[in-house]
């Protein structure tokens, strides 16, 4: 079983999640390969080359795949495919994007998200936001796979592989990046943080939401989470939804603030290790699953709680 | 311009599901069902280009039971114009779905195919990418807005770090996320109207698709439930039980 694993990166650094990922490749079989795909990105495939267990990296440095789009970067991962028995990548927007245009271009039908790998062709995933487990068999001679990083421990550091340099595959030329609204942000990424701290509905409007949570998150060396109500009325980024269709996260601490606890919230943030929730309603469903409820009016305990920390 | 619009239809986004006793799957028997969300919001995309003049006319299409009807049947009183049934019982995957919505994509010459990011039972997100790529074009995955002028399109994209905007040609496939817009309802004359409304049933042979799935599943079962844990009376509590109890804050 030999394993390409596609990493994820920014072109400068290689994101920690794939390191997650490997974890779960490597459950499929030695060796692995990472393959990083990108523009001007010698020092991510340094970077992957010192991941514990990476057999080889391959670099694939050229500008068509400086924004990894999913056309000209599936086309690549076709033409490599036939070396390998297995193609997976982190289930980041990268990811989610370019594999399964992968898989049909192999007839080959994805497993999605996975999180655990029970043997080198069957896979546990949830489904109907979390409130099911599948074990799936695919029957596919060749696998593709998507993997939910927050459900696999990080890969050790410690390899030496060699790097290979790889020619890039012709583009298809299908679409072009005309603009990037990236957000920069001083606070940890969603997927990488230790603590989160997260907002609802509850905080009325977005200088409210700043004013109440960012002092917190400041004190935590937190990220910041949002409900989906909580972004559909602006008072945060979209890339800051937690949930079934946004980011799933799985922190040491993760503190819900007047969010109700629907089951599409649930299912992106249940596998927390300590749940918190502060929530003016005593019935709201978050308590259910929440280690420490405190009932009360967010726009008083959270200055207090800021203030205690 | 002719959009093609993917509408699967599944369990109410309101509803739990319940796993079946025998680990065989979730309890779908006497389970009220609905269009999947994404794809009502990849229709009303579809109709607001409509409104616009962009798009002369709107086929919705789905795979599924005869039931699956009903769904089509709500598609064509929101605004579709026509409406495609491609009936299979059990199971439909991606991979399956993708390869009607090509063949049927090719037949109709649909410049735009519009489809949901997720559908909210297999959670796969994996159509419309799979779409694209067989019909070896362009897609715009998790569109938070939509352009299109000429047969350019302008995509705005949902990604992990914030936004992107992308431009491709048409004939394209874009999937859509929840920011797009806010789906309208369907007024009582329209339902009426919707009745009257062309419905066609294509088996799938005809379309020379496989329909059967690639993955076996073998067992479903629930999450392990998460134990609640207790409430605490006041914040100065709260910080004490992380410090000395659960030890995630110093
Ligand atoms: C297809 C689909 C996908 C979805 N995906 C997601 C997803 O990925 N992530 C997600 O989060 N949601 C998602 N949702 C939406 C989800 O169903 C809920 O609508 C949403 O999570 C509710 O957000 P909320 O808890 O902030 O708001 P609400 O449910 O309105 O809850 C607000 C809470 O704040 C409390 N509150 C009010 N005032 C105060 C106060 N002063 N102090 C303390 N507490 C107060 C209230 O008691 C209430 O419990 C999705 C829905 C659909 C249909
Ligand atoms: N059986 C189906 N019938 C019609 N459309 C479907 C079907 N399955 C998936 N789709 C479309 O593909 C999108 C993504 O589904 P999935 O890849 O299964 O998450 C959905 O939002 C629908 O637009």
């Amino acid at each position: 079983m030999t394993t390409l694993l596609l990493a994820e990166h920014d072109n400068n650094r290689l994101d920690a999640q794939t390191a997650n990922a490997l974890t779960a490749a490597a459950g499929l079989g030695q060796p692995v390969h990472i393959l990083v795909a990108g523009s001007g990105c010698a020092a991510v495939a340094d970077a992957a080359a010192a991941l514990g267990g990476v057999a080889r990296v391959l670099l694939a440095d050229d500008p068509r795949y400086a924004d990894r789009a999913a056309e000209p970067l599936a086309a690549l991962i076709v033409e490599l495919a036939s070396g390998y028995d297995a193609v997976v990548a982190a289930a980041t927007s990268t990811g989610k994007d370019t594999l399964p245009r992968v898989a049909a271009l192999l007839d080959v039908m994805q497993v999605s998200d996975i999180v655990t790998v029970e043997s080198p062709d069957t896979f546990r995933r949830l489904i109907y936001a979390g409130n099911a487990i599948e074990t799936v068999r695919a029957t596919d001679a060749k696998k593709v796979i998507t993997v939910r990083t927050s459900a696999f421990a990080a890969a050790p550091a410690g390899g030496s592989a060699d790097i290979a340099a790889v020619t890039a595959a012709a583009d298809p030329g299908l679409a072009r990046v005309v603009e990037e609204r990236t957000a920069k942000s001083d606070r940890p990424q969603l997927a990488a943080a230790r603590v989160i701290v997260s907002g609802g509905r509850a905080f009325g409007s977005k200088e409210q939401f700043d004013a109440l949570l960012n002092p917190l998150a400041e004190k935590l060396n937190a990220a910041i989470g949002a409900s989906r109500a909580a972004v559909d009325a602006g008072y945060a980024a979209n890339e800051l939804q937690v949930g079934q269709t946004g980011k799933v996260v799985a922190p040491e601490l993760y503190i819900a603030c007047g969010i109700s606890g629907a089951i599409q919230h649930l299912a992106g943030m249940k596998d927390s290790k300590v749940i918190v929730a502060i929530n003016s309603d005593a019935d709201a469903p978050i308590f259910a699953l929440a280690d420490y409820g405190l009932v009360g009016d967010i726009f008083q305990l959270l200055p207090e709680l800021t203030e205690a920390l | 311009m002719k959009v093609l619009v993917a509408v699967k239809r599944v369990v109410d986004a309101n509803l739990r599901v319940r796993v079946k006793r025998d680990g065989s799957g979730v309890e779908l028997d006497n389970v009220k069902m609905a269009m999947n969300p994404f794809d009502e919001i990849a229709l009303e995309e579809a109709i607001r280009l409509k409104e616009k003049g962009a798009a002369t006319e709107i086929v919705a299409v789905s795979v599924g039971p005869a039931k699956a009807e009903d769904t089509l049947r709500q598609a064509l009183a929101m605004g579709a114009d026509r409406a495609i049934l491609v009936q299979h019982d059990g199971r439909t995957e991606p991979l399956g779905v993708a390869k009607v919505l090509k063949a049927l994509a090719a037949r109709e010459a649909a410049d735009l195919v519009l489809l949901g990011k997720q559908a909210i039972d297999d959670d796969s997100n994996q159509t419309g990418q799979m779409l694209a790529a067989l019909m070896g074009r362009g897609q715009a995955t998790f569109a938070s807005e939509v352009e299109v002028s000429g047969t350019t399109l302008r995509v705005t994209r949902e990604m992990d770090g914030g936004l992107r905007v992308v431009e491709l040609a048409l004939p394209a496939v874009v999937t859509v996320d929840l920011r797009l817009n806010t789906p309208r309802y369907a007024s009582l004359p329209a339902i009426m109207k919707a009745r009257s409304k062309p419905l066609a049933k294509v088996p799938a042979d005809e379309l020379g698709v496989d329909l059967a799935p690639r993955l076996e599943v073998l067992h479903t079962e629930e999450p392990p439930a998460r134990k609640g844990g207790i409430m605490v009376g006041s914040v100065a509590e709260l910080v004490d039980k992380l410090r000395t109890e659960a030890k995630v804050i110093r």
